[in-house]
């Protein structure tokens, strides 16, 4: 999969789009979701995601998940895959990572244990039961504490972690995880500043390696990753370019910005 | 992390065992007037309480690690315990009340012609302890496959293991099931050629019980301290999470939940020749319910608490129903209060928070079950 | 058309007082004569009077045959029948159609009539084809229907006469069947056929049996016997139906008795997500409260009061048992709403100290609750199919108690409150709903209701301090089966559990059967893991 994930295959649309929604529908006992939502992300972006409470930004990550089947609707993975026919755990292995909105690690294991069943292994039960961590294992794991600031807390409880280490250790286990796809569901919701901003280093670090998906409320955030933007609105698009022409449309100001 | 124990472990681990399989056979060994005389009567008793222990180790394996409350495990108990009844009632042959070589009492005096099929292969110890782990085991796995495949899990999974085993129950109560009905089967003779009722034949099979009782031990060990232990730990605590980590949280519980009922399945096994009879009422879902305050009472999450609140927990059951039997349910009703609303960890909680902060244990329970991952 | 009907009614009116008036009068003479033949030395003649005074429908001649019957009447020497009753040493003697006194006998002036088997089988006849005309309306439709169990054909004329005199439409039904009957052996085949056509009509088992008899019997004619076997048919296909329809019935019933045992649960689990193992002992409690109740009354209150004891039970169990809810929701389950796997492992606890505290007071032994008289016993519906009166009043009780559930929870502002609790706790609080006393209310709500359903319970059952474990897996079942959180759904559940057990009995036996629907329900709950009625959406996922 890492291998696919490199640009430079032959046919244009592997190359291009790594993930296609086309006219997906959920509803919930009458109302809608998402309403017919359509679009298309680039392999190698950074896209954020943005709409007021209710747009459909959550569902939409639970369709690409496999978390909620839609009613209608198709969505592409790599241009072969339909995520709409498999569970959650297929459509992990095949390199989507989601980050939750609460941040969610196994507080009662240690950040090197999280950071371990994360790593991309063959996640059979007997090839779990009987695996030895090798050296090579160890030190990538090293490396990623490293990487999102948590080395020396190998062995401490995530559950003992900040809010926003919580937050890094959740990302830290997608990138280990090897996601060619990373769904983050608002990755600074309650940090501070300087987490804010250590924060969206690693999101930009992450972009042309990884595709990156983010959903997002804090402008500011947004602003600093200074990708293209995708307003939902009802559960469809309302909006689509970069912040500042997103911000200067009228149909989002009305429904969104300019309150 | 990952190694099965420590030195200290080990040793703990070795002398106990020393002491429960060399110890305890030798003082009953000792002639009856020395002060040192370990009653006969005590030695199936001490394996009855291993057996038991073992059965806890099962149910914490799932519960504790895993976080499936099953209410169910009397009945994988009770099969075992009816797969080892099935060879000791055809080892009785012609000593029985109507000397057929063939057919057990029971179903000369309910009028079988022939043996059902089910009976087929019984008279071979080999053939009965393949039973013994099969039954048990592949129950749980259809079981298990339903349930885990489709998300059934905490107190849905509860109920439903409990409706498991009362339908055995009632199945069980049925004369024309071919196991006994009622009355279940009784008045075994021997077990491999050697008469039950005899000294060494108790001490034996006091020794399989501890020897299982700690194999067992060494087996929820391995699994615990694997990655797969915490994966499970993991599917415990965050079950979605796992999912989006790509691990089947379904595989990973079916997985568990079988090898326990295989070892519920041998404690059953090893304690229906020690008490001398396997009836219904093993399966009913009060007996099952009891196994998870054995293991809450020595504190879910750590196989020594499962180990230690089987024994407190059935020696006071043995102490008060001979002393005080109207007390013996108050008292274990108060037992279910206090260690679920004060004790939540308890007897190695306990000792653990006396000891202070040395090692932080694997399980927090609280919160434990309720699994709020999604938005 | 009620009124036209009134109308027909009224102008018949005087010709049916007619009839009546007919009845009394009887030819005298020929009556006094006939009963004087009773006197006769010969059986022969006795047997003929008796046949005679069968057709003579006057109430004076079912006390005449009576006391024949009974051996009060006596002959005297001078060969004149008398009614003597003994009076001391002598008899009082009187005439046995008009009851005049005549004076006293010693015993050497009378002959006690002698009445022999062949006589008496006359006379049981007479008297039962005599009870057609009695003004006693029961003593007529038992008439009716015994002849219609044991036809005679020398009940056709008596029938006739009475059916032209009977007005209640029920017993006419039962008459012109008995009549049917009467005619079924007639020579006149023709008049067999409009017998058999008549009776094909029928639902009920005894009409059946003697149609099959009828069938089996030899020398039928051809005509005759294609005729009854098409009655037999269509008579089997009702009968059939009728089974269905009590299969049905017994089911539903079964359904109701687990309704009430669940309906408590549905709401301390459907609604507050707390396990409560201790539910089968809230209806336990609620048992032994009218147990108690029941024994007062026996104790302090006159006897004609006894009958009203079930209905102060219900509120006296719902509020003991309320009580009790509440006491254990504020010093137990309050503390593991976040742990439902250890509020099930609490709860058993408190089960247990429930049951053996019961044990403690009560002893162990069952307790018999007896049924106030208005639930005793029951009635024949048709075709067989008995309905008893306890199992029908807690069909339509379950019915009310849902109902007004459905309104405490819907238009209450209690029942708001709750559901805003249920929905979202935190916003509730903040709002100002005092979350805690909620929690209490619900759970004494959903004990009390368990409380109800152990008044019920009793009623068709003993009371005993395990009670409640005979109903505690069942109840989980239910709520599990028809979806948690969803009063219909509960409903829902618990009457098609109810039917399917007693669909399956006939086929699988009680017990199997009972495993058969274990066994499908933990099939069903693998496909639909919430249940037949499950809340869907965002809200339910968490």
């Amino acid at each position: 999969m890492t291998v696919e994930a490199s640009p430079g295959t032959t046919s244009p649309e592997f190359t291009t789009s790594l993930l296609y929604l086309d006219g997906v529908t959920v509803s919930f006992d009458g109302f809608k979701a998402l309403n017919a939502l359509s679009f298309v992300i680039d392999r190698g972006e950074l896209r954020c995601i943005i709409g007021p409470n209710g747009a459909g930004k959550t569902t939409m990550m639970d369709v690409v998940t496999g978390k909620t089947r839609p009613d209608e609707g198709q969505v592409t993975f790599n241009g072969k895959f339909d995520l709409t026919r498999l569970d959650e755990a297929a459509i992990a292995n095949l390199g989507i990572g989601r980050k939750f909105q609460k941040p969610t690690v196994f507080e009662n294991l240690s950040v090197f244990a999280n950071l371990e069943l994360a790593r991309k292994t063959v996640r059979g039960i007997t090839r779990t039961l009987l695996a030895k961590l090798d050296t090579g294992a160890r030190d990538e794991i090293a490396a990623m504490t490293r990487r999102i600031g948590l080395a020396g807390r190998e062995e401490i409880l995530a559950g003992a972690l900040s809010h926003g280490q919580k937050q890094w250790l959740e990302i830290g286990m997608l990138l280990i995880q090897d996601a060619q796809l990373l769904l983050l569901d608002e990755p600074v919701a309650g940090m501070t500043d300087r987490e804010t901003e250590a924060t969206a280093d690693l999101v930009r670090s992450l972009a042309g390696e990884h595709t990156v998906v983010v959903v997002e409320h804090d402008m500011e955030f947004v602003r600093s990753l200074a990708s293209r933007v995708t307003v939902l609105h009802e559960g469809s698009v309302l909006a689509d370019g970069s912040i500042d022409f997103v911000q200067n449309h009228q149909a989002v100001i009305d429904v969104y910005l300019g309150r | 992390m990952g190694s099965l124990l420590d030195r200290r472990g080990w040793i703990g681990f070795l002398a106990t065992g020393l002491v429960l399989i060399v110890v305890v056979p030798l003082l009953n060994t000792l002639p009856a007037d020395s002060p040192a005389h370990l009653a006969d009567y005590l030695v199936p008793l001490f394996g009855k309480y291993a057996c038991y222990a073992l059965l806890a180790l099962s149910l914490d394996l799932v519960w504790g690690y895993a976080g499936i409350l099953s209410l169910g495990h009397g009945a994988f108990f009770a099969l075992g315990g009816y797969a080892m009844g099935m060879y000791l009632m055809r080892q009785v042959g012609t000593r029985g009340v109507y000397q057929n070589p063939i057919l057990p009492d029971f179903m000369v005096f309910l009028n079988w012609k022939e043996l059902p099929w089910y009976w087929y292969g019984f008279d071979h110890f080999a053939f009965a302890a393949l039973m013994i782990v099969l039954v048990p085991g592949i129950l749980a796995f259809v079981f298990g496959w339903l349930a885990f495949r489709s998300r059934v899990t905490g107190v849905y999974l509860s109920i439903i293991t409990q409706a498991l085993t009362y339908a055995l129950w009632l199945a069980f109560f049925r004369n024309d099931m071919g196991f006994g009905g009622n009355n279940g089967m009784t008045d075994f003779k021997d077990l491999l050629g050697m008469p039950l009722q005899s000294g060494a034949m108790h001490r034996g099979l006091y020794i399989a019980s501890v020897v299982a009782m700690g194999l067992g031990f060494l087996v929820c060990r391995y699994i615990v301290t694997s990655k797969l232990g915490r994966l499970l730990l993991a599917v415990r605590d965050a079950q979605s999470r796992v999912r989006f980590l790509g691990y089947s949280v379904a595989h990973a519980q079916v997985f568990v939940f079988t090898i326990s009922a295989v070892l519920a399945g041998i404690a059953g096994a090893l304690y229906v020749p020690q008490v001398g009879i396997i009836n219904p009422s093993e399966f009913s879902p009060a007996n099952s319910i009891e196994i998870a305050i054995w293991v809450a009472v020595g504190g879910r999450g750590t196989l020594v608490g499962a180990l230690v609140g089987a024994v407190i927990i059935n020696y006071a059951k043995t102490y008060l129903t001979g002393a005080v039997p109207e007390a013996w349910l108050y008292f274990l009703g108060a037992i279910f209060i206090l260690v679920t609303l004060v004790f939540p960890n308890g007897i190695v909680g306990l000792v653990n928070r006396w000891r202070g902060p040395r090692r932080a244990p694997p399980a927090a329970p609280r919160g434990l079950l309720d699994e709020k991952v999604a938005p | 058309m009620v009124c036209r009907l009134r109308l027909f009614l009224l102008a018949f009116l005087p010709l049916l007082l007619a009839v009546h008036g007919g009845f009394a009068a009887t030819d005298d003479a020929k009556l006094a004569s006939l009963v004087a033949q009773l006197g006769a030395d010969d059986f022969d003649q006795k047997v003929a009077a008796v046949g005679e005074l069968a057709a003579i429908p006057d109430p004076r001649v079912v006390a005449v045959l009576k006391a024949l019957e009974d051996g009060n009447l006596y002959v005297t020497k001078d060969k004149k029948v008398v009614l003597a009753a003994q009076d001391g040493d002598n008899f009082a003697t009187s005439d046995p159609v008009t009851g005049a006194k005549i004076g006293t006998a010693t015993s050497d002036d009378i002959d006690q009539i002698i009445v022999n088997n062949r006589v008496r089988t006359v006379i049981d006849a007479a008297l039962g084809t005599l009870n057609l005309f009695s003004p006693d309306r029961d003593a007529r439709l038992a008439a009716a229907l015994d002849l219609i169990k044991n036809p005679s054909p020398t009940a056709g004329p008596a029938l006739v006469k009475a059916l032209a005199a009977e007005q209640d439409a029920a017993i006419r039904q039962d008459m012109t069947l008995a009549l049917a009957e009467a005619r079924l052996n007639a020579p006149d085949k023709k008049v067999q056929l409009a017998a058999i056509a008549e009776l094909s009509g029928s639902m009920d088992p005894a009409v059946f049996n003697i149609l099959s008899a009828l069938h089996d019997s030899t020398g039928l004619d051809p005509d005759v016997k294609k005729a009854d076997e098409n009655a037999l048919a269509a008579i089997s296909q009702r009968l059939q139906l009728v089974r269905i329809g009590m299969t049905l019935f017994e089911g539903l019933s079964l359904g109701s008795i687990l309704l009430l045992a669940a309906i408590g649960l549905s709401i301390t689990f459907g609604v507050m997500g707390v396990i409560n193992m201790a539910h089968g002992e809230m209806i336990m409690l609620g048992a032994y409260s009218t147990y108690v109740v029941q024994q007062l009354f026996v104790g302090y209150l006159p006897a004609d009061w006894l009958d009203a004891y079930l209905i102060v039970s219900l509120p006296v169990a719902f509020v003991v048992t309320a009580a009790v809810g509440i006491a254990l929701e504020r010093s137990v389950i309050r503390f593991l709403y976040t742990r439902p796997l250890e509020t099930l492992l609490a709860t058993w606890g408190v089960s247990l100290i429930l049951q053996q505290f019961v044990r403690t007071i009560f002893g162990s032994p069952n307790k018999a609750v007896d049924n106030p008289s208005y639930m005793t016993g029951g009635f024949d519906l048709i075709g067989g199919a008995f309905i008893t009166w306890n199992r029908l009043v807690i069909l339509v009780f379950c019915f009310i108690v849902l109902g007004v559930l459905g309104l405490i929870l819907k238009r209450t502002s209690f029942g708001l409150h709750m559901r805003a609790v249920t929905q979202n706790r935190d916003m509730a609080a903040a709002m100002g709903i005092p979350t805690a006393r909620i929690d209490a209310l619900t759970f004494g709500l959903g004990s009390g209701i368990a409380g109800i359903a152990g008044v019920a319970l009793s009623q068709i059952g003993n009371v005993s301090p395990n009670l409640g474990t005979i109903y505690i897996v069942d109840s989980f079942m239910v709520v599990v089966f028809g979806g948690v959180g969803s009063l219909f759904g509960t409903l829902a559940g618990a009457m098609s559990l109810g039917i399917v057990n007693k669909l399956l009995e006939p086929v699988a036996g009680a017990v199997l059967g009972k495993v058969v629907v274990l066994i499908a329900i933990i099939l069903f709950i693998q496909r639909r893991p919430r249940g037949l009625f499950a809340l869907r959406g965002r809200a339910a996922e968490n």
